[in-house]
């Protein structure tokens, strides 16, 4: 490595070493989320979804698929990310990464960069497995690859910010679990806001996650409930507030350095 | 000096608790040395260490690495820089060799298989190369840290008591491990709790206190500066008390009166041995055996860090 260049094999060298990981755990990180999420696809989709009325003129099954797969890859990409930063800390490991020559710019990019590959892989195999069980169309594939990429990124980020936050296991689980979640579920992961009566629909304007399932799910069927703009507006902002943050943590060194 | 690879001024740290870990302290550490940190627990040692190594954010001072600030040329400090933490922390399911590969790729090194090998073969690891970090045993996974650390071909090892917890085979071990890589040119930074480890391998010795360098000399300076002797003299015949004759010397009675006990200093022009010996078979007392004992580091340490307590 060159004095002030970029340490590209650091970063790769933190990759390899989160992929390793997930290779390891890959019941937890890829086989359960697919089926949890595979569950929902059976019950909605196949099962009771005939009973249920069209959304914006999509077979309800269908409707829910983008939906779904963005609560699956929210929840997974905190917890990748969060986990991927806060393991070290928890066993002391930490040491080695803010002892090495390897900028804060570069620890972020090989973290989440790392959380962002496994989100994206557990996307598409729950994507996959949605087409066994529901009739899914993508209308704009590779704008639905672009949104898909960039609310991976936005989550992978907050994760980490959460996993330098957190203190104990409880507290990585907490945000996820309690606000996420949510968020997803009143964020028209199920039905359309255009459903909702006043002043819902208003309120539900103010959930972030109306527009990133909006946005998503109007990369497969063409409607949304929101402009699209604003969509990537949000993603954008998002993105913008963790990195935000992050930059913060590395430059006071907040719950990283005493 | 001109030849310090290491150049510490005025360096504090605070802890956002109050706990004023260090008080401006100025170190230098000479190229290819070994140098020994010497302390109390809580003396200020690990936070030393920490701030070199950019684990701990200092509150005061600079750190020269080879002539360049740490915290501004970081990324030239920390490549040239290994560290060995007290603590056994590991990724307990990484196997040796990933673990070792992985140190030297967040250091910024190319892959190199080669240097791996040799560097394993070299701490006896080469067998273990595909254990898991957790069935290895506390010298294995000590061995496997030291190993990390050098993984990145660094000219400084900072080791914080690299034989806490070692049995004393692993230690002597880990004593022949540090020779060996000082005679490879690396400059060694130890820390210990046992003053014969500092005793047997450091070139310079430095004491730690309070946060506060209060000594930092080369090891036999340092032992001959403050060390003392003691001579002792068996007597023929019990003493009761000690002949005014012998006032001048400040002499003590041990073990019943049976043994004379006088102690001075090594530096002194005149130590007062002749001159007392002299005395004494002027005076008829008769004495058995003679002995002399020159103070160990130990009691140099423990005689310095009580001194700057009781200040």
């Amino acid at each position: 490595m060159t004095n002030g260049g970029f340490n590209g094999e650091g970063v790769y060298a933190i990759y390899r070493f989160e992929m390793a990981r997930a290779l390891r755990t890959l019941w937890q990180s890829l086989v359960t989320p697919v089926i949890t999420t595979a569950l929902y696809f059976v019950v909605f989709g196949a099962a009771i979804g005939s009973r249920m009325t069209d959304m914006d003129g999509i077979s309800f099954g269908a409707f829910i698929v983008p939906g779904l797969t963005l609560l699956s890859v929210f929840m997974q990409s905190i917890f990748n990310a969060s986990f991927g930063i806060y393991f070290p800390k928890f066993t002391g490991t930490i040491y080695e990464l803010l002892s090495a020559p390897i900028s804060s710019l570069e620890t972020v990019l090989a973290y989440v960069g790392a959380a962002v590959t496994k989100s994206m892989v557990l996307a598409l195999v729950t994507l996959a497995t949605a087409t066994l069980f529901v009739d899914v169309r993508v209308e704009h594939p590779l704008l639905m690859l672009m949104f898909l990429f960039l609310i991976t990124t936005a989550f992978c980020l907050l994760g980490f910010v959460i996993g330098i936050w957190a203190q104990n296991f409880e507290q990585l689980q907490i945000i996820p679990m309690l606000i996420v979640t949510p968020l997803t579920f009143l964020g028209g992961a199920f039905y359309s806001i255009s459903a909702l009566a006043e002043p819902w629909r208003t309120v539900t304007l103010f959930n972030p996650v109306v527009y990133l399932i909006s946005g998503f799910r109007w990369t497969f069927f063409g409607v949304a409930d929101v402009p699209v703009w604003a969509s990537v507006a949000v993603m954008l902002a998002i993105i913008a507030a963790c990195l935000t943050a992050i930059i913060w943590v590395f430059r006071t060194g907040y719950r990283l350095k005493q | 000096m001109t030849d310090a690879i290491l150049s510490i001024r005025g360096l504090r740290k605070a802890y956002a608790s109050g706990t004023e870990a260090l008080k401006a302290v100025d170190l230098d550490i000479r190229r290819g040395e070994i140098f020994a940190l010497l302390g109390p627990n809580g003396a200020g040692k690990t936070t030393l260490i920490n701030i070199v190594c950019g684990i701990v954010t200092p509150s005061g001072g600079t750190v020269l690495v080879d002539g360049k600030d740490h915290l501004e040329d970081y990324r030239h400090a920390r490549s040239r820089i290994g560290l060995v933490p007290q603590e056994l922390t590991t990724d307990a399911f990484e196997s040796v060799l990933s673990t070792v590969t992985f140190s030297r790729g967040l250091f910024g090194k190319r892959r190199d298989p080669a240097k791996i090998e040799t560097l394993l073969k070299r701490l006896s690891l080469w067998d273990k190369r595909k254990a898991k970090m957790m069935e290895l045993s506390g010298g294995m996974k000590r061995r496997v840290m030291i190993a990390k650390a050098l993984s990145h071909e660094p000219d400084i090892l900072f080791l914080d008591e690299p034989t806490a917890g070692v049995d004393v085979e692993l230690r002597r071990d880990m004593w022949d491990i540090v020779r060996k890589l000082k005679s490879d040119g690396t400059t060694i930074i130890l820390t210990t709790h046992y003053i014969e480890e500092a005793e047997e391998m450091a070139d310079r010795v430095g004491v730690i206190s309070r946060g506060e360098l209060i000594a930092a000399e080369d090891k036999h300076v340092l032992m001959q500066k403050l060390g003392r002797k003691t001579l002792k003299l068996t007597l023929a015949e019990p003493m009761a008390e000690i002949p005014g004759e012998l006032a001048e010397w400040n002499l003590e009675l041990e073990d019943e009166g049976h043994i004379l006990c006088y102690r001075f200093d090594t530096n002194a022009e005149k130590t007062g041995v002749p001159s007392l010996l002299r005395r004494v078979s002027d005076l008829g007392i008769g004495f058995k055996d003679l002995s002399t004992r020159q103070s160990s580091l130990e009691d140099i340490f423990v005689g310095l860090v009580h001194e700057e307590r009781a200040k």
